[in-house]
């Protein structure tokens, strides 16, 4: 199993923390203290002042507030906001009470931070220790200019990588992480938890796991359906997407463009508002209804149930999720089957191959070899396909009151019901991590497994 | 005997074209139709959402009309700037994410790689909008999430999970001959150059996959928009304008002009891709050839 497979170093080098503490020199030593000072004497002024800088403006922040929101953390706050009775202004002050919320995010900030500065310290040893060796050994140092140059080049990835990995963990690690410490608190309408709130361990995962109570048991049969779900809306779009791309792409059939673009065309009404489109239309007294008594297929006062009856509620949304999804799909799948060197096909024909073993030879592996991530991660979008159950059927029908998730419900329509409608933010946390846990472990090893992932050169 | 095989092969093929073309045209038929039907439906005269009959008994173009001059209770020209400035700065960001992502995962050897790639995959797997709270708290500890700034809010919030979604566009690269590259390594590029004079321009169709779906995201996404947004009418996005005229209150005056505002916030996909189209004719086979 790749995942567990002891990983060997591709990219030793020389210049490592251990090695810096045992053979650098006292100014190497020095610049685990302070950093940049090895750079500084070893020809390399700008970059080690700018590592002096960084350090400083750490030691900085974590003096005026990152100490304080760490001593926090644990406690989360516990002074409540109080009414206090001014008599020289005859007015009712309130007092600052301590926020949980904020509390809680300003600690995983600062740890988030702290994480990402013990790394930066140790690239700095590592080329204070670099600098060093390569002063003492006579050879060349690079200087400022040249070591910004080497980012166009042989560490273009620094330059390009970086940008977006500060958005990534700005916008999608931290708040992750957040959340994800949100599902051990009793943060929820619950008992009243909404400004102070208490650290609680795994007792929300119990209650969730607890099949007796209500929302254990909407929660295997939303999990059931959501599975169901996620697998028929992948392939048939998948399936359906590829044989229309292929059947475009064919030799005899002409006017590809204007097929292609009859497809597409639906891509350009957004998706949300043909969603809400077509839920108008299939309500009870909506336009397919109305035009099915007209044409009296059904009787006069009858109504198909679309998204009253569960079963066809189900049936409906894979329905439209395919007109939905299939131009995407042929999007996608036109690009990679172009993509297809010619040379294979000229080779087949030449060998007096017929269609079918075309397709299965050469068209299905490749498809198969570009679009295995692209698969996945359509499964694990469908298994969070919010938009389409959102505006199509809102989760309903409801069969059981009792229940907070209605029978078209997925995780994350229910998750999405449980914290802003019913705020109860601890409980969809936990909904939001099981989500994952049970897609993690799935897709994780199909993806590693997975030609296209152990190698990537093989086309 | 060689003849009437050869006839029966051709007739054999044009039975194969027909019916190829007939199944394609009904199919086309299908996803045609809905979009139609909301075209026609922006042109109706009668209110309401009720109709007996497909075609409108009478045409007015007074939907378009109220759509911009009726500001008083859903403002559409300022949402529709809103919508447009929102969604081409996060597409143009988010762009250039994914491309230098994708090369760098695709061409370049280096220690992080493996775990970013499998850091993105763990990622992607929790529901997208698991952390929308979160994030919410976040843009207000930043002072972003009154005023103007709430633009800026929404654009950071579109483009900041950009370079998770590399996939496609690093499935593309993988399949570019490493052979152009190392030409061009001993012509003396460096790995910028090959990045912008070569992988860039034989990628035009993968590009033009990220420009499209990183437009289309912000420009229909509502879910973001509405928990962002909140109250703060002055900066809605036409998604949840559309939203809200199909509320109860409003349905039955308001359901002609959500088909007309519909068909406006269509006209620029619509624009995006019949101007692309003509670059997935071909891609790049035999990028080596010459």
């Amino acid at each position: 199993m790749g995942l567990f497979k002891k990983r060997v170093n591709d990219f030793p080098t020389p210049y490592t923390v251990s090695a810096a503490a045992a053979k650098g020199g006292f100014e190497t030593k020095l610049s685990m203290v302070v950093m940049g000072y090895g750079n500084i004497v070893h020809k390399q002024a700008v970059k080690g002042i700018l590592y002096l800088l960084t350090e400083i403006a750490y030691l900085v922040f974590m003096f005026a507030r990152g100490f304080h929101c760490l001593a926090m953390l644990p406690s989360l706050g516990s002074v409540e906001q109080e009414e206090v009775w001014n008599e020289a202004l005859q007015i009712y002050e309130y007092t600052k009470g301590d926020n949980s919320i904020l509390i809680l995010l300003y600690g995983v900030a600062t740890i988030l931070l702290t994480l990402l500065m013990i790394w930066f310290w140790k690239e700095t040893v590592q080329s204070a220790y670099m600098a060093e060796c390569l002063d003492k050994e006579g050879r060349h140092v690079n200087t400022f200019g040249e070591d910004l140059h080497t980012l166009l080049n042989e560490k273009i990835q620094r330059l390009l990588m970086t940008p977006a990995l500060i958005f990534i963990f700005g916008f999608t690690v931290l708040p992750l992480i957040f959340m994800i410490c949100m599902a051990f608190t009793n943060y929820s309408k619950i008992g009243n938890h909404l400004v102070l709130f208490d650290w609680v361990g795994l007792e929300n995962f119990k209650t969730l796991f607890d099949s007796s109570s209500i929302l254990g048991s909407t929660f295997w049969s939303v999990l059931g359906w959501t599975l169901v779900w996620a697998f028929f809306a992948t392939f048939t779009n998948y399936i359906f997407g590829m044989i229309l791309a292929i059947v475009i792409n064919r030799e005899g059939t002409r006017f590809k463009s204007f097929w292609r673009f009859c497809f597409v065309l639906s891509c350009a009404v957004p998706s949300f508002v043909s969603l809400l489109i077509m839920r108008t239309m299939l309500q009870p007294n909506g336009a397919v209804n109305v035009l099915l008594r007209n044409a009296g297929l059904i009787a006069s006062d009858a109504a198909l149930p679309f998204f009253t009856d569960p079963l066809w509620a189900r049936v409906t949304v894979i329905v439209i999720n395919i007109w939905v999804g299939v131009p995407y799909t042929l999007l996608q799948l036109t690009g990679v089957l172009q993509n297809i060197p010619g040379e294979l096909y000229e080779a087949a024909r030449v060998d007096g191959a017929n269609p079918v073993q075309i397709f299965t030879k050469i068209t299905l592996p490749y498809m198969l070899f570009i679009t295995t991530p692209y698969l996945i991660s359509t499964f694990t979008g469908n298994v969070n396909n919010f938009n389409i159950i959102y505006l199509l059927s809102g989760g309903d029908p409801v069969t059981d009151l009792a229940s907070t998730a209605g029978k078209t419900d997925l995780l994350v329509t229910w998750l999405y019901k449980l914290t802003i409608d019913k705020q109860y933010y601890n409980i969809g946390a936990v909904i939001g991590i099981l989500t994952f846990v049970i897609l993690a472990v799935g897709a994780l090893l199909t993806y590693q497994n997975s030609k296209s992932y152990k190698d990537e050169e093989a086309f | 005997m060689k003849e009437t095989k050869q006839v029966s092969a051709k007739r054999r093929r044009f039975v194969n074209n027909t019916i190829v073309h007939v199944v394609l045209a009904v199919l086309a038929v299908i996803w045609v139709f809905p979009i139609l039907w909301v075209v026609l439906t922006s042109f109706r005269a009668e209110k309401g959402s009720y109709v007996s009959t497909f075609l409108p008994k009478s045409y007015t173009i007074a939907n378009y009309v109220r759509l911009f001059t009726d500001t008083t209770i859903l403002n559409f020209p300022r949402m529709f700037a809103n919508t447009l400035f929102i969604a081409v700065c996060s597409c143009i960001l988010s762009t250039f994410y994914v491309l230098a992502v994708s090369y760098c995962l695709s061409r370049i050897k280096f220690k992080m790689r493996k775990p970013y790639m499998n850091m993105a995959m763990v990622l992607g797997l929790f529901p997208g909008f698991m952390s929308m709270v979160a994030v919410y708290f976040i843009l207000k500890a930043l002072g972003l999430s009154e005023g103007g700034l709430i633009r800026l809010a929404l654009i950071l919030c579109y483009s900041g999970g950009a370079g998770l979604g590399f996939q496609i566009a690093k499935g593309f690269f993988d399949t570019i001959p490493r052979a152009i590259d190392e030409a061009a390594i001993i012509d003396g590029c460096t790995k910028w150059q090959i990045f912008y004079k070569i992988t860039l321009p034989l990628s035009k169709p993968v590009i033009i996959y990220t420009i499209l779906t990183s437009f289309i995201g912000p420009w229909v996404d509502f879910i973001f928009a509405k928990v962002i947004c909140r109250a703060n009418a002055d900066y809605y996005t036409v998604a949840i304008g559309l939203w809200r005229m199909l509320e109860k209150e409003y349905i039955d005056s308001w359901y002609t002009c959500f088909a007309a505002g519909a068909v406006l916030i269509s006209i620029p996909i619509a624009i995006l891709f019949m101007f692309l189209q003509r670059f997935y004719v071909d891609g790049m086979s035999g990028a080596v050839k010459g």
